[in-house]
C-alpha cells in the first residue's frame, strides 16, 4: 500500500526527518510511536502532502507521489486525520462531513457521497444525532469522531491518524481505538502516530519506534510491547 | 436519508438576527424585498439630494459587502480596499476622459484591471499566513494615492479628475440622480446576489473552511492559497466596479476619497454592521453614508463617533449591529420561559 524510502523533511533549514523508511501493507494496521518532538507529525504531514519532503520517495501502490499536492494525494486514497482534530468549528457536523468530500463534489458531484455520509453516521451514531449542531460545540471525543468521519468522506484506502487520543478521557480513547480497529478489520490500511504507545501497540499489528527523526526499532507490535527497552522508554514500565 | 445539497440555506450562513424563530424567508426573498423597497426611494425623496445619497449608499454596499466577503467570511483583512475602489474609478474615468471610451466598457475594464492588480499583490502576500496581506494592501493603498496625486497629466492630480462623462444610452445620459439610481440599484443587487451564490457554492464553503482552520482545510484537499487568492481577486474586482460607478456618477474623482483612512473606515464599517454576516454590510453602508451627512458641521466628530461606535459594538455585540436584534430576542425569550 505505502512504501517510504529514505524520506527527509523539515521546516526551512531545520531538518526533522532523517532517511525515514517504512511500509504499510494493504489492509495492515501500523503504529508509529515516539516521544513528543520525535518527528511523528512531521512524517504524517509529509505523507499527506502538507509538507514537501526534501529528499526520498513515497510510493502508494507502486506510484511515486512525493511531489503530488495534498489534494492530489486524496485521489490516491491517502487521507490525514490531523493532530488536534481541526474540525471546522462554526460549521455544522453535516457541513464538516461534506467538506471531507470536497474533492468529490466537483466538477461533478459523486453520487456515492450520500451513501458514505450514511456509513459515517452508522459508524458514529452520535454524529447522526448531532448532524445539524455546530462542530465547535461538540465534546473532544465527538470532534475526534467527526475528524475521522470527515477523513472517511474522501473514500480513503489508507488513513493516517495523528494522535487521535490527544486530550481525551481514557474511556473515550478506548472508543476511538475500537473504531480504528473496526475500520481496519473492514479493510482500511492504517498508519497511526501516537504518544500513547500502550494503546497504539495494542491496536496495531506492526510498530515503528521513531526518535529524533529516525526509525530506531521496528517489529511486530507484540514483540515491541514486550521489549524491555521499549517498555522502559515509552510504556513507563 | 439524502445529503443536503450544497446550495440550500446553510445554518451557519444565517446571520444571528436571522436565527430568530419567526423568520422563515430565504435570503434570496429577503434580498429582493429589501431592494424592491429601495426602488421607491426616487419616488418618495423630497429632493434629488436624498437620491444622490441613496446612490452613494448603494455603491458603499458593493464596497462593504465585498470587503466583508474577504474579511468576514475569509478572515483576510485588507487595508487597501479603497485603493481598489480608487483604481477602478481612475481606470474607468481616465479611459473615458483621455481616450473617449464609453463608461459601459470602462466598467468591465476597471473590474479586470483591479482584479489583475489584486492577483499580482495576492500571489506573494497570501502565501504567508497572518498579517502580510494587511501590510501589503496598506502599502499598495499608499502607493496608489501618491500616483493619483502625482500623475497629474493623467489623473489631474490633487485637483481631481475632471470632465468624466456619465453613463448614457445613446443620447440619453444618466446625468441626474434619479436617472442614475436604477443603474446603481441593479448593479448593487447583482453584486449582492453574486455574493450570496458564492457563499453557498462549494468554493464559498472552502473559503469559510480556510478561514476557520487552514490546516484542516488543507487536510480535506482544499488549496487554501488558491481559495484565498480567488476571493481576493473577486472582491477587488467588485471594488473596481464600485469605483467605476462612482466616477461616472459623480463625473469627478479626487485622490483623498481613496486614502488609507477610507480603507480603514471600510474595515470599521464591516465590523460595525456585522463581520461575516450577510446583512451586516447594508447596515454598515447606511452608517457610512448617513453619519457624515448628519455631522457635516462637526467634521472631527465623525471619526470620534465611528471610533466610539466601534468600541461599543465590539464590547456589547461582537457580531455587529445586525446581531443586536437576535441577541435581544434571545434575551427576551430566555426571560419569558
Amino acid at each position: 500500500m505505502l512504501e517510504v524510502e529514505a524520506l527527509e523533511a523539515g521546516y526551512g533549514s531545520i531538518k526533522v526527518l532523517h532517511k525515514i523508511s517504512l511500509r504499510v501493507e494493504r489492509g495492515q494496521s501500523v503504529c508509529l510511536i515516539g516521544a513528543n518532538g520525535a518527528g511523528k507529525s512531521t512524517l504524517l504531514r509529509s505523507l499527506a502532502g502538507l509538507l514537501r519532503p526534501s529528499a526520498g520517495r513515497i510510493l502508494i501502490e507502486g506510484k511515486e507521489i512525493a511531489n503530488a499536492s495534498a489534494s492530489a494525494r486524496l485521489d490516491y486514497g491517502i487521507t490525514l486525520v490531523p493532530e488536534g482534530r481541526r474540525v471546522f468549528a462554526p460549521m455544522t457536523v453535516r457541513e464538516n462531513l461534506e467538506m471531507g468530500a470536497y474533492r468529490r463534489l466537483w466538477p461533478r458531484r459523486d453520487r456515492g457521497v450520500a451513501a458514505d455520509m450514511d456509513m459515517v453516521f452508522d459508524l458514529f451514531p452520535r454524529l447522526r444525532e448531532r448532524q445539524s449542531q455546530t462542530a465547535g460545540l461538540l465534546s473532544g471525543g465527538e470532534q475526534q469522531m467527526l475528524a475521522i468521519g470527515r477523513a472517511l468522506m474522501s473514500k480513503p484506502r489508507l488513513m493516517l491518524l495523528d494522535e487521535p487520543s490527544m486530550g481525551l478521557a481514557p474511556k473515550v480513547v478506548q472508543e476511538i481505538f475500537a473504531t480504528i480497529r473496526r475500520l481496519n478489520a473492514e479493510g482500511m490500511s492504517i498508519l497511526l502516530a501516537e504518544q500513547n504507545a500502550n494503546m497504539a501497540l495494542k491496536s496495531a499489528a506492526w510498530g515503528y519506534v521513531i526518535a529524533e527523526g529516525e526509525i530506531v526499532r521496528t517489529a511486530e507490535s507484540a514483540s515491541l510491547a514486550s521489549d524491555p527497552s521499549v517498555r522502559a522508554a515509552y510504556l513507563g514500565l | 436519508m439524502s445529503v443536503m445539497p450544497l446550495k440550500t440555506t446553510s445554518p451557519a450562513l444565517r446571520s444571528p438576527a436571522a436565527a430568530a424563530p419567526a423568520q422563515r424567508l430565504s435570503d434570496h426573498a429577503r434580498l429582493l424585498i429589501v431592494w424592491l423597497v429601495l426602488l421607491a426611494v426616487p419616488f418618495v425623496s423630497p429632493n434629488s439630494y436624498v437620491v444622490s445619497l441613496a446612490n452613494l449608499m448603494l455603491i458603499n454596499v458593493i464596497l462593504i459587502a465585498s470587503l466583508n466577503l474577504l474579511m468576514g467570511y475569509g478572515g483576510q483583512i485588507s487595508l487597501g480596499h479603497a485603493a481598489f475602489y480608487g483604481l477602478g474609478a481612475y481606470v474607468s474615468g481616465v479611459l473615458g476622459v483621455k481616450l473617449g471610451w464609453s463608461p459601459w466598457i470602462g466598467l468591465p475594464v476597471a473590474a479586470l484591471v483591479t482584479g489583475l492588480s489584486a492577483l499580482i499583490i495576492g500571489i506573494p502576500a497570501l502565501r504567508l499566513r497572518g498579517l502580510y496581506l494587511s501590510m501589503a494592501t496598506l502599502g499598495w493603498n499608499a502607493i496608489l494615492v501618491v500616483m493619483f496625486n502625482r500623475l497629474i497629466d493623467l489623473t489631474g492630480g490633487p485637483n481631481g479628475l475632471l470632465g468624466v462623462k456619465p453613463f448614457a444610452f445613446g443620447t440619453f445620459a444618466l446625468d441626474t440622480d434619479a436617472r442614475q439610481f436604477p443603474l446603481v440599484w441593479l448593479v448593487s443587487l447583482l453584486v449582492m446576489v453574486a455574493i450570496l451564490h458564492l457563499l453557498r457554492s462549494r468554493i464559498g464553503r472552502a473559503l469559510r473552511a480556510v478561514a476557520t482552520n487552514e490546516l484542516g482545510a488543507d487536510a480535506v484537499g482544499i488549496n487554501s492559497f488558491r481559495t484565498k487568492l480567488l476571493f481576493f481577486v473577486l472582491t477587488a474586482g467588485m471594488a473596481g466596479i464600485a469605483g467605476s460607478l462612482y466616477v461616472h456618477i459623480n463625473q469627478y474623482a479626487s485622490p483623498e476619497t481613496f486614502s488609507v483612512s477610507s480603507s480603514i473606515l471600510l474595515v470599521v464599517m464591516v465590523a460595525l454592521g456585522g463581520s461575516g454576516t450577510y446583512w451586516g454590510p447594508i447596515v454598515g453602508a447606511l452608517i457610512y453614508t448617513a453619519v457624515p451627512q448628519l455631522l457635516l458641521d462637526y467634521e472631527d466628530a465623525e471619526l470620534m463617533l465611528f471610533g466610539l461606535g466601534m468600541l461599543l459594538v465590539l464590547i456589547l455585540s461582537p457580531s455587529g449591529l445586525t446581531g443586536v436584534p437576535g441577541a435581544l430576542i434571545k434575551r427576551f425569550s430566555g426571560r419569558a420561559s
